[in-house]
C-alpha cells in the first residue's frame, strides 16, 4: 500500500514542473490537511488517548508499586490461567483453521458457502451468548447438568468452561486469515507437487504450510490475542472465583470494582502490550503476506 | 504401447469439455495436441497426468500397457510441466529439483549423495547448474521453463507431458527452446504429449499432430500429411490453409 | 450420479471435512442448539414475558439505538479515516494505519476501564466537557456511545481502504476531463462507488456494537430502565438462575444479529448484481 501510494507520487513528480496544480485524483492542499487533522484528532481521541491513559493510569502510583501488583499470589493466578487458557484454545484452533481451510479451498462441495457462514457464526453474536449456551448445556439446571452432577464433573465455573467459552470465541480467527489466502494462490504449486509423487502429507507439509505460514503467523496471533483478552464470554461461565477461576481481564474487573484503580491498571498494562505486540506483528506478517502474493503473481504473469 | 487414451469423456456440470476421445502415443514420439482456447486439449494432458479424472466408467489411460485409470496424480510418475511452472517460491533451484526424490517413500529414496549427483547432472543438462542456489523469483523465464523441466525429469517420468510449454515467453525465447526441446528429444525418446495452441510451434516440433475441436480429435497425422489432406473444413479453416 | 464416486484430485478432503464438521459441532453447533432447546422448554407465555417486560425492552431500545448511532458516527469518521490512509502521503501514517486496528486487538475490559477513566467527571476528557457543557458522559447512554464508538471503528476503516485503493484511476480523470470539479467528482462519481462498502461497515460496527459486553459495562452505570444494555440483561437473567429467560434473550438477540447478517448479505448481492450489469453493458 505505501509502495502504491509512493510511485503514484513519483509518477506524478516527474511529470510536472514549477507549481504543483492539484491533479484531476486529489483534493487542494487545505482539503487533504484538514482531513488529515480530522482523523489524527478522532483517532486521538477515540484510541490513542485510551491506551496511554492504561499506562498513565498503571503507573500512577509509582513503579514500585507496579511491580508489587504482579507480586500478589491472586494476580500471579490470574495470569498463569490466562495462559493456560490461551495454550490450549490457540492450538485447538489451529488445527481446526488448517482443516477448514484445506477442506473448503482444495475442493468443491455442496454447502461450502454454508459452512464458512457457520464457521463466521462466533464472530457475529455477543460474547455473552457465547458464554450462554455453555451454561444452557453444563450448567447446573443446564440439557446435561444433572447428569454432570451425578457423575461429579464439572465443567462451568471451572477450567473447562472457561477453555470452552475462549475456543468459542476465537474459534473462526486461524481459518479466516487462511482461507482468503489460500483461495487468492491457487493450488498449482500442490499439483506440481502431486506429479513429482508427493503423498497429501508431504504436499501439506512441505508445499502448503511454508506458503501460508505468514497468514497462520497473523491468524493465531489474532486468535491469541482474543483468547487472551476475551471479557463477556468468559465472564458468563466463570464464577469469578477470586484466585482459582478468575482470568487477567477478570482480575482487572474485580481491581477495578473494588477501587485499586492502579492495580486494575497495572494488570490491564500488561494486556495492552500484548495488544500492541500483537498489532505490530500483524502489520509485519500482513506485508510479508502482500509480498509473498506479489512474487506468486510476478512469476506467473510476467516471465519475460 | 507409449500412451494409450481410450474412449475418454469429461464433463464439468453440464458442458461437455471432452467426447470420447481416443489417441495413442507412440513409445519415443513426440505428440501435440493442437486446437484453439476450449477445445479441451487442457483436460486432456491433466486426465493424463491424474490432475483431473476423466468421467466414471467411460474410458481407460494406459501406460505402457498398466491401466493407471484411477491412479491418484502421485503415483503415475507423470512429468508434468505446467504453463505457469508451478515452481516452489520457497525452495531454491536445487531444492526443487530435488524435491520429486526426497518425497519418495523411505525405501525408495536415494541417499543425499546420490541426490546431489542426480541433480547436478539434470541441471547440467538444462545448462543452468550455475543457478542450484537461486530462488524461482530470481529467474528469466526461459530459465524457469527449463527449470520446471528438470523437475519434472527428476522422477524418471515415465512420460513427459507439457502445458503449452512456451505460452509464457517472448518470441525470440521461445523460437531457441523449442530448437533445444527437440534436440533434447531426440536424444532422450521420452514419450511426451504437450499441448499449445500455436500451430507453427506444433508443426516444427511434433512427430505427429493431433488437432482437437469442441472435445473431439478432428485429424491426427504428421504435419504433412495434416496439411496436404485435410480432413475436414475445421482444420482446414484452423491451419488457415488456402482454398 | 457417478460424482459422489468420483475419486478427488487432491488427497485429505474426507479427513479435512470430516474434522471441520466435527469440531464445528463440538465447539459451536451443538452448544447453539441448547440455546433453542431451553428457551422452548419454558411456556411461550414465559418467552414472551421475558423477551418482552419493560426493563428488556428499554434495553433493546439502548443497545439498538446508540449502537446505531456509534456506527453511523463511524461512518463518517471511518469514511474519512480509509481515504486519508488509502490516497494521502504523510509523515506517521503507517502508525495510524496500525493504530485503527487497536480496538480489535485490545481487550475490551481494558478499553472498557481506561474509557471509564478518560470520561467520568473527574477525568480529563470528562471533566473538560462537565466543565464547560455540563455534560456528563460516563454512566450515561453517551458514555455507552463512546465506547461503542471506539469498537466499531476498525470495522468500517477495514472494509473501504481496500475498496478505495481499488477505484480506478481512469474514472476519476475522465470526470475531471469532462469539466467536473473535485467535489463533484467525488459525490457523483467516488461516493457512489463507495456506498456498499461503507453500508456493509457500518452494518459491521452496528452488528458488533449491538453485542458488544466488556467495555461497555464499566462505562454504562448500568441502571435498570435507563443504561442497562441487553447483554448484561442475560448476565442478571443468569445470576437469578432464570435459564430460559436468559436463553429466550439470548435468541432475540441472535434474531437480530442474523438480521443484521442478512442485511450486509443483501448490501453486497446489491453490489455485484449492479457491477455484474456494468460489465455486461460495456
Amino acid at each position: 500500500m505505501g509502495a502504491f501510494t509512493n510511485s503514484r507520487a513519483l509518477a506524478s513528480a516527474r511529470h510536472i514542473t514549477g507549481p504543483l496544480p492539484t491533479s484531476a485524483r486529489t483534493e487542494p492542499a487545505w482539503i487533504r490537511t484538514t482531513l488529515i487533522v480530522i482523523t489524527f484528532a478522532f483517532l486521538g481521541v477515540f484510541i490513542l488517548w485510551p491506551l496511554l491513559t492504561v499506562f498513565h493510569e498503571g503507573f500512577s502510583k509509582g513503579f514500585g508499586f507496579y511491580i508489587e501488583t504482579f507480586k500478589d499470589p491472586i494476580t500471579i493466578k490470574s495470569i498463569e490461567l490466562t495462559l493456560l487458557t490461551a495454550a490450549i484454545a490457540v492450538p485447538l484452533n489451529t488445527v481446526f483453521g488448517l482443516a477448514a481451510a484445506w477442506a473448503l479451498t482444495r475442493f468443491k462441495f455442496k454447502g461450502r458457502q454454508l459452512l464458512i457462514a457457520l464457521i463466521d457464526l462466533p464472530l457475529w453474536v455477543s460474547p455473552v451468548i457465547g458464554g450462554l449456551i455453555y451454561i444452557l448445556l453444563f450448567g447446573r439446571q443446564g440439557t446435561l447438568g444433572p447428569w454432570l452432577i451425578d457423575h461429579d464433573i464439572q465443567i462451568v465455573f471451572a477450567l473447562p468452561g472457561i477453555v470452552l467459552a475462549t475456543t468459542f470465541v476465537t474459534f473462526p480467527f486461524v481459518a479466516r486469515s487462511l482461507i482468503p489466502l489460500m483461495e487468492a494462490q491457487g493450488h498449482a504449486e500442490e499439483e506440481a507437487a502431486l506429479t513429482l509423487g508427493a503423498n497429501g502429507w508431504q504436499v501439506f507439509f512441505r508445499i502448503t504450510l511454508p506458503k501460508v505460514k505468514w497468514g497462520l503467523l497473523y491468524g493465531i496471533i489474532l486468535c491469541n490475542a482474543r483468547a487472551m483478552g476475551e471479557f463477556g464470554a468468559v465472564s458468563v461461565v466463570s464464577g469469578h472465583i477470586r484466585g482459582k477461576t478468575n482470568t487477567m481481564p477478570l482480575h482487572i474487573e474485580i481491581l477495578y470494582n473494588e477501587y485499586q484503580f492502579a492495580a486494575a491498571f497495572a494488570v490491564a498494562s500488561l494486556l495492552s502490550l500484548l495488544a500492541l505486540i500483537t498489532l505490530f506483528l500483524k502489520t509485519y506478517s500482513e506485508s510479508r503476506t502482500a509480498q509473498q502474493l506479489r512474487e506468486a503473481q510476478e512469476l506467473t504473469t510476467l516471465s519475460h | 504401447m507409449g500412451v494409450q487414451i481410450r474412449n475418454i469423456t469429461k464433463t464439468f456440470n453440464k458442458f461437455v469439455a471432452l467426447k470420447n476421445v481416443t489417441l495413442d502415443v507412440q513409445p519415443g514420439e513426440l505428440l501435440a495436441l493442437l486446437g484453439p482456447s476450449g477445445s479441451g486439449k487442457t483436460t486432456l494432458l491433466r486426465i493424463v497426468a491424474g490432475l483431473e479424472f476423466a468421467d466414471p466408467g467411460h474410458g481407460q489411460i494406459l501406460f505402457h500397457g498398466e491401466d493407471v485409470t484411477y491412479h491418484s496424480a502421485y503415483k503415475r510418475r507423470a512429468g508434468f510441466v505446467f504453463q505457469h511452472y508451478a515452481l516452489f517460491q520457497h525452495m531454491n533451484i536445487f531444492e526443487n529439483v530435488a524435491f520429486g526424490l526426497r518425497v519418495r517413500p523411505r525405501k525408495l529414496r536415494p541417499t543425499e549423495d546420490e541426490i546431489r549427483d542426480r541433480v547436478f547432472t539434470l541441471l547440467k543438462r538444462v545448462q543452468l547448474e550455475q543457478l542450484a542456489k537461486r530462488f524461482p523469483s530470481q529467474l528469466s523465464g526461459g530459465q524457469r521453463q527449463r527449470i520446471a523441466l528438470a523437475r519434472a525429469l527428476a522422477i524418471e517420468p515415465r512420460v513427459l507431458l507439457l502445458d503449452e510449454p512456451f505460452g509464457a515467453l517472448d518470441a525470440k525465447v521461445r523460437k531457441e527452446l523449442r530448437r533445444w526441446l527437440r534436440q533434447f528429444h531426440e536424444e532422450t525418446h521420452l514419450t511426451t504429449l504437450f499441448v499449445t495452441h500455436d500451430q507453427e510451434e506444433a508443426f516444427e516440433l511434433a512427430d505427429r499432430v493431433a488437432i482437437l475441436s469442441e472435445g473431439n480429435i478432428q485429424q491426427i497425422g504428421c504435419p504433412k500429411e495434416i496439411v496436404q489432406h485435410p480432413t475436414n473444413t475445421f482444420v482446414h479453416d484452423f491451419l488457415g490453409l488456402d482454398i | 450420479m457417478f460424482n459422489r464416486f468420483t475419486p478427488r484430485i487432491m488427497p485429505g478432503f474426507g479427513l479435512s471435512l470430516g474434522y471441520t464438521i466435527f469440531y464445528l459441532s463440538l465447539i459451536v453447533l451443538i452448544p447453539f442448539s441448547a440455546l433453542f432447546t431451553k428457551t422452548f422448554s419454558a411456556s411461550w407465555a414465559h418467552i414472551w414475558e421475558s423477551i418482552s417486560e419493560p426493563r428488556v425492552l428499554a434495553s433493546y431500545k439502548l443497545s439498538f439505538g446508540v449502537s446505531f448511532l456509534a456506527a453511523l458516527v463511524n461512518g463518517f469518521f471511518g469514511l474519512i479515516t480509509a481515504w486519508v490512509l488509502a490516497r494521502y502521503e504523510f509523515p506517521g501514517r503507517r502508525f495510524v494505519d496500525a493504530l485503527v486496528d487497536l480496538p480489535f486487538a485490545l481487550p475490551t475490559a481494558v478499553a472498557g476501564i481506561a474509557l471509564t477513566a478518560l470520561y467520568s467527571t473527574n477525568g480529563p476528557i470528562g471533566s473538560f466537557l462537565f466543565e464547560h457543557f455540563n455534560l456528563r458522559v460516563a454512566y450515561t447512554p453517551l458514555g455507552i456511545f463512546v465506547a461503542l464508538t471506539f469498537i466499531g471503528l476498525p470495522f468500517v476503516v477495514r472494509t473501504l481502504q481496500p475498496v478505495i485503493l481499488d477505484l480506478h484511476a481512469d474514472v476519476e480523470e475522465a470526470a475531471a476531463c469532462l469539466g467536473a470539479t473535485r467535489w463533484q467528482t467525488f459525490t457523483r462519481i467516488i461516493l457512489p462507488a463507495l456506498l456498499p462498502a461503507l453500508g456493509t461497515g457500518i452494518m459491521l460496527a452496528f452488528g458488533r456494537a449491538v453485542g458488544e459486553y466488556g467495555s461497555v459495562v464499566f462505562i454504562a452505570g448500568n441502571l435498570p430502565l435507563k443504561t442497562e444494555i441487553t447483554p448484561l440483561l442475560i448476565i442478571t437473567k443468569l445470576e437469578q438462575f432464570d435459564y430460559s429467560g436468559a436463553a429466550a434473550i439470548g435468541l432475540a438477540m441472535l434474531l437480530a444479529s442474523f438480521v443484521i447478517l442478512l442485511l450486509v448479505n443483501l448490501i453486497q448481492w446489491w453490489n455485484d448484481k449492479r457491477t455484474a450489469h456494468d460489465r455486461e453493458e460495456n
